[in-house]
């Protein structure tokens, strides 16, 4: 009787054990990897909008406030998108016959709002609010990136919970005076760290055993 | 083996907790005609605590009369706060001097007159909260986007920029005279 298996099952059984431990770190990698791709995360990834609106031109090159249209981010947990009529402020006289604003005279005569596509949409189960972040000297741009550089809106960060939490674990390294929270030229001074265990001090910043809490954010 | 686990894993996967049956700001809604889910105030209606009594405080006028008298008390407070709004709000047409020199202007709005001009500075100061509430020539109204103290509080301070620019020699501290026509890197204005 022959033998069931000839002399190089010996190498496929030693190779055999070499791939389960390769498969495992493959598959382990797909887990940790998969979930914080930009295919998931969207992050530099600009979505489709009715209007192609440019943050660049309006906040970088006109020089507009974060708060002539976002009205209601120092006094709400929502930070506002701005009706139609307050396109219409300058668009009633500027770019009057521009194509590329069609969507927005029309909505402005119908009286129906743009649909806009929500680019930072955090999943329902994370309570978030604008107000505090701003009046505790988080600014813009810390989270939402140099928005006055963004021809097409695109999220900056990831907003998972692992990049929140560095923030909250260490508010000292981000945290800004309160007068430069709106501004996005801001660069952080050389003493940051010093100059933000001052801010947590002096804006009640709750302690760190407090805000990485579960439920401070899983209401 | 790694197949079967991925694939149970898989199908766990739900976004039920993700996207939750509620509504966030401004969101769509099927169940509304109009598609808005944020709903406008029926006709006619008042909300609790929201009944705007006081004509001076929310018009600007008493009997019908733009009057030249603020609501509250101007304080430093209120002014930082009026010099803050106005930044935010009207200084891309009106400029950061209010001369009508702003951003917006210079890419074609039409050019608002400046603050500085006889008919303003001898006009009530209820006219600038008229106007911001109720919009004048091609600029619309602001009443949805500044609250009604923080216009009473711009108000307050367009009268400071009016006063800054027809300033003589004599409504400078003696103590500050000597800094004057120094680059203003360190000078007043940025002292807030």
């Amino acid at each position: 009787m022959s033998q069931i298996f000839t002399k190089n099952a010996n190498t496929l059984a030693r190779a055999s054990l070499v791939a389960v431990v390769l498969a495992g770190g493959v598959f382990g990698w797909l887990i940790v990897a998969v979930p914080r791709s930009d295919y998931i995360t969207r992050v530099d990834v600009p979505r489709p909008q009715p209007v192609p609106f440019s943050h660049k031109h309006h906040a970088g090159g006109m020089g507009i406030d974060c708060r002539y249209c976002h009205t209601t981010v120092e006094t709400s947990g929502f930070a506002n998108i701005p009706p139609t009529k307050t396109c219409m402020n300058c668009h009633s006289q500027l770019f009057t016959n521009a194509a590329l604003l069609e969507p927005v005279r029309a909505s402005f005569r119908n009286d129906t709002p743009l649909a806009w596509t929500r680019v930072h949409d955090l999943p329902d189960f994370v309570y978030f609010d604008h107000s505090i972040h701003v009046s505790k000297g988080v600014g813009c741009a810390t989270c939402h990136g140099r928005v006055d550089q963004m021809p097409l809106m695109y999220k900056e960060n990831t907003l998972q919970m692992e990049w929140c939490i560095n923030c909250h674990r260490h508010p000292e390294e981000f945290l800004r005076p309160r007068d430069q929270v709106f501004n996005m030229q801001y660069q952080p001074p050389a003493n940051q760290i010093e100059l933000g265990r001052r801010l947590v001090k002096e804006y009640n910043v709750a302690g760190v055993q407090q805000i990485t809490s579960c439920s401070t954010c899983h209401r | 083996m790694c197949v079967a686990f991925a694939l149970v894993a898989v199908t766990a996967c739900r976004q039920d907790m993700q996207d939750q049956p509620r509504y966030k700001p401004l969101a769509a809604s099927d169940f509304f005609k109009d598609g808005a889910s944020a709903r406008p105030l029926v006709a006619d209606t008042v909300a609790r605590g929201q009944a705007r009594l006081d004509s001076l405080l929310y018009t600007g006028k008493v009997d019908g009369v733009v009057v030249d008298q603020f609501p509250f008390p101007v304080t430093q407070a209120v002014l930082d706060r009026g010099q803050e709004r106005f930044d935010i709000f009207c200084s891309p047409c009106h400029g950061p001097l209010g001369d009508g020199d702003g951003m917006v202007v210079r890419r074609g709005f039409r050019r608002p007159p400046s603050y500085h001009i006889d008919r303003l500075r001898d006009a009530p100061v209820g006219h600038f909260f008229d106007v911001m509430t109720n919009g004048f020539g091609a600029m619309q109204d602001y009443r949805a986007q500044v609250p009604v103290r923080d216009r009473w509080a711009i108000a307050a301070y367009i009268r400071a920029l009016q006063l800054s620019q027809h300033a003589t020699m004599a409504d400078v501290p003696p103590a500050g005279r000597a800094t004057l026509g120094r680059p203003a890197s360190s000078g007043q204005e940025s002292q807030r």
